[in-house]
Formats: C-alpha cells, structure tokens, sequence
C-alpha cells in the first residue's frame, strides 16, 4: 500500500478545499440555512408537528442529506474530472498507485468535506430549533456511510463525464428531484397510499429514513432496511470503481 | 550490464490501427537515448505503455528487472515522465505541485530535494507562484521538477524543449548532461535533430510503429553519414570534363563550385585521385572544405526510404 500517495491526494484535496472555502463549505451551509428559514417558517406555520416532532426540527436530517448528498458528488466528480479536462491525470496513472490509494485519497477527502459540512449545518440548525439527537453514533455512522457513498458516486460520475454538462446533469436532473422526493421536507406517510408505494422505489428515502431515525426515533422505513440500501450503494459503486480501474474504462486507453 | 528497460514483441492496436509492431528495444543504465521518429510514428504510446498510461495489447516490458504488468509499483517508482504537452495545475504553485508529485510516487516528504530540483531549473523563486502565472517555458520546466520530485532512475522527457527559447533550450540540455551524470537514464523524444545530435548517446528511429533502427549516435553518423568536399573553383566552367564522369561530381550553377561525396569508410576516398585528375584537365581552385552530413539528413534519410 502506497501511504505517501493517499497522503499526497488526501492533502493536495483538503487544500482545495481551504483555498475555496467560501464555495465549499460557507456557499453550501448558507444555501441549506436558507431552505431551513423559507421551508421552515413557510410551511413550519401551517404544519407544527410530523410525527410528534417539530417541523423546524423534523426537515433538519433531510436537509443535511440534501447538503452531504450534493456535496459528496460535486467535491468527488470535480476532483478526478478536472485532472482529465487538464490532461494531469497522465500523472496519476503512471503512478504506483492502485485504485485502492486513490479512492481513499479522493473519496476520503471528498467524504471528509462531506461530512463537515454536515456537521456545521447541523451546529447552525441548533442556533435555529431545539435538536435532541436519540442515536448520535448511528447518526455519524449514517453520515459517514453516505458521505462516502455518495462520494464515490460522484468519482464514478467524474470518471464517466467528457464535457462539463454530463457533470453537472446527473446532480440536477437525478440526485436533485430524487432528494425533493425522497421525504426531505415531509414524511411519506402523508402522502396518498398510492404514492408512498411508488415513493419507496426512490432509493434516497430510505437514506432520509434512517438518518432521521438517528435523531427522534421514527421513520418512513425500518433502520435496518435503510442501513442494508446504504451498504448496498456503497458497494456497487465500490465494485463500479474497481472495475473502472481494472478496465481502464474511459481513463486509460 | 542488464539494461535497465527492455522491451519485448510490443504491440498495440486501436481497432484496426495498428500503432506499433513488434517493437524490440533495451535501454542502457546511464545512457542517453534519442528516440527519433516523424508525427503519429508511435514514439508518445511507446513512452506512454512503458509508463503504464496505455495498456498495451500484447508483449513484455521490464524496468531494472521488474516486469511492468505484474510489479506495476517497482516499475512505476523507477520512472519519472515529463509529457509532451503542458497539462500543468492551473491554481496550485510549483512546490505543491512538486510535493504532491514525490508523495504519489511512493516517497517521503524531503523539502531539502524539492528545492534542489526548483533551484536547478531556475524556478525557485517563483514555487509559490500560481502555475497559470507562469511562462510556457517555465511550465515546462514545472512539468520537469515534478518528474525529478521522487528521484527516478529513468525520465522520459518527451519533446522537452519544445516552445523553448534558445537560452533556454541550452540551460535544459545542461540539466540533462548532469541528469545523466548522477546516474539518471534518459529518454528523449525530440523534433530537434539538432538535440538529439547534442545530447544522444545512442538513437532509436520508429516510423510507422516499428523501430526501424537502434545504433550509437556516434557509429551511426559514421556508418550513415556521407562526408562532401567542395572545391571553389579560380574560373568558371561549363561543363565537366567526360574524364571525370566517375566521380560523380556536381557543378554549382555558376561554374564555380565542384562537390565530390565520399564515403569515410571506403579504403580509400578517392580524394587524391580526384585531385590529381582535375590537375590534369587544368581546373584549378583556389579553397577547399570538407562537411559530413547531419543527424538530421541521416534521420530524413532514413525515414523516407522506410516510408
């Protein structure tokens, strides 16, 4: 195992990540402080309570996921794009790293973005409602698991990509309404039975689910299901950047 | 002595392309190598499969006995590339760059080496520069620096002075000969004929995906060179005389100049002869000179007859 390697990716990205700190971390807690105010004042007037829970408090977990979800696959996608629009990635691959050190490198410092950015949007909703956090490990837990799931989604995605637009179409045109619709700002038990069936096909429900489990105890679906679907996006997107690596699919001619 | 790259029955395919065929070639340790060829003749995807860019469709390489495919990190680690183009980080500056290199290949941080190598390419006192700050030629030079952050034992520099001024061109020959005198193997790719002429200790031709010739530069400007020597002549002629139609001479347009090829490895030149001939028709001259051909018109000789 090459520690230098991962060190360098790790460091080389956290840099980035301070050098642009106002689009990497203040630009996304101020846009999710701005949907808790709007989404939380607009509709938290009308609807007090979902599940015996505050709506202020309630909307919290999704909108941590919104943040880590989007963010997870922007920092991730950006970072092994950019280096194949620049043509440096010539760099990485005659390396003496395998795909091992450069996930870790990547989506590590990708995941680690991720999940403090979670954690100042959670100390900012703090400043707004009163946050009782039932499971605090499985919450961490939850967060780290989809940060880095989503983390390598986005590397995949980035892999994938030839041109800036098929960067950003997935996370508007996928992620986005999947997230909307995926009980971010409501419990799926309000809506029409019809509905929350079809809604169960939406994978990041079960994500919002357990997460909000982790904070008040109640949820759309079992925290164990949820825990399986986050395990099990983990590792096929794990298997997709192994085998992007053994196939050279896209990177390596 | 083992060479320290060995290449073996390489080929790759594109599709039907068939971008290089069965390519035989062993680097020395130490050693200097030009690799000359024209555009699109396979010198960059057989630097590029050595490096492990490009995968390769069938063959073996070795790097210090390390086969390629198998022990990628041994191979990896040994070889430093600086690319053709000029992919360079466009917001971090040239120590970062330079540190994030020597990390991914395998070694630990050193301050003391990332600055030596800044310093002997001129860049010292721009590393905390932003690269896109920089010149085309300092770039280059950035490009260079990476590729000597983890102390390789091989680098391929391919087309490293190209958009270099001549000042430059000179200080990063100089980099090469003390690259090669700490024990560095260099591979060279190169437009300038002139470079690998200055620099080669052996060349390498590949036109078309196959090595077409591999010869110490030195034997090959002998072998392949023809040598010229040129008469001035005191008056003008017309016309050669029919006695000296063996010599194959040419008469400049003027009638002023006479030039005879020889070949250096003959027993004899027929120099003298020619002379003494050219006496005996009452051609006189009044100064004389020798030239050999260069690398440059050995290599366009060589491609052309392989195209």
């Amino acid at each position: 195992m090459n520690f230098h390697a991962i060190r360098a990716i790790y460091r080389t990205e956290m840099a980035r990540m301070m050098r642009t700190v106002v689009q990497s971390i203040v630009a996304p807690v101020l846009s999710t402080s701005l949907y808790f105010v709007v989404f939380g004042s607009a509709i938290g007037s009308r609807i007090t309570e979902i599940d015996g829970v505050g709506y202020g408090a309630f909307i919290v977990p999704g909108l941590i996921m919104l943040a880590i979800m989007t963010e997870s696959i922007s920092n991730s996608s950006f970072a092994i794009y950019f280096p194949k629009f620049t043509g440096t990635i010539f760099e990485l691959l005659s390396a003496p790293v395998s795909f091992v050190e450069v996930v870790i490198g990547y989506v590590g410092a990708a995941a680690s973005k991720s999940v403090v950015i979670g954690l100042i949007i959670l100390a900012t909703a703090g400043l707004f409602v009163d946050l009782q956090i039932a499971h605090p490990f499985v919450m961490l837990l939850f967060l780290v698991l989809i940060s880095v799931s989503f983390s390598l989604f986005g590397f995949i995605l980035g892999v994938w990509a030839d041109g800036w637009e098929k960067l950003t179409i997935v996370p508007v045109l996928v992620i986005m309404p999947l997230t909307f619709l995926g009980g971010t700002f409501y419990s799926i038990s309000m809506l029409p039975p019809a509905w929350q069936t079809i809604s169960l096909l939406n994978p990041v429900v079960y994500l919002v689910s357990g997460f909000r489990w982790a904070f008040f105890e109640n949820s759309d679906v079992a925290v164990a299901v949820s825990f399986a679907m986050v395990m099990a996006f983990l590792l096929v997107c794990l298997f997709a950047v192994y085998w992007i690596f053994k196939t050279g699919y896209k990177i390596r001619s | 002595m083992q060479p320290i790259i060995s290449v073996s029955g390489l080929n790759k395919a594109y599709g039907d392309f068939q971008a290089l065929k069965n390519i035989d070639l062993e680097i020395n340790r130490g050693e200097i190598f030009g690799l000359l060829g024209p555009n699109g003749a396979g010198k960059t995807t057989l630097i590029n499969i050595i490096c492990g860019i490009v995968k390769k469709s069938s063959g073996t390489i070795t790097v210090d006995g390390f086969d390629n495919a198998e022990n990628f990190r041994a191979t990896r680690s040994r070889i430093g590339l600086v690319p053709q183009e000029l992919p360079t980080e466009t917001f971090e500056t040239p120590y970062d760059v330079c540190r994030f290199s020597r990390g991914l290949f395998g070694k630990r941080d050193n301050p003391a080496h990332i600055e030596k190598v800044l310093r002997s390419l001129s860049l010292w006192d721009k590393k905390d520069n932003k690269i896109r700050t920089l010149s085309g030629g300092m770039k280059r030079r950035v490009l260079i620096c990476k590729a000597l952050a983890h102390e390789p034992e091989v680098l391929f520099l391919d087309e490293p002075t190209a958009g270099m001024d001549v000042e430059l061109r000179q200080d990063m020959w100089n980099v090469v000969q003390s690259l090669r005198e700490s024990g560095v193997t260099v591979i060279l790719t190169t437009h300038y004929i002139e470079e690998a002429e200055q620099l080669a200790d052996r060349v390498g031709v590949i036109n078309h995906g196959e090595v077409i010739l591999v010869q110490e530069k030195t034997r090959l400007m002998k072998e392949m060179g023809k040598k010229q020597l040129v008469l001035h002549l005191s008056d003008s002629i017309a016309a050669l005389p029919s006695s000296l139609d063996d010599y194959h001479l040419d008469l400049s347009d003027d009638g002023l100049e006479l030039t005879y090829h020889y070949d250096t490895k003959r027993d004899r030149t027929g120099i003298t002869a020619l002379l003494s001939d050219l006496q005996a028709v009452d051609i006189r001259f009044n100064d004389l000179h020798t030239s050999q051909s260069s690398l440059e018109e050995i290599f366009v000789g060589l491609v052309s007859k392989n195209t």
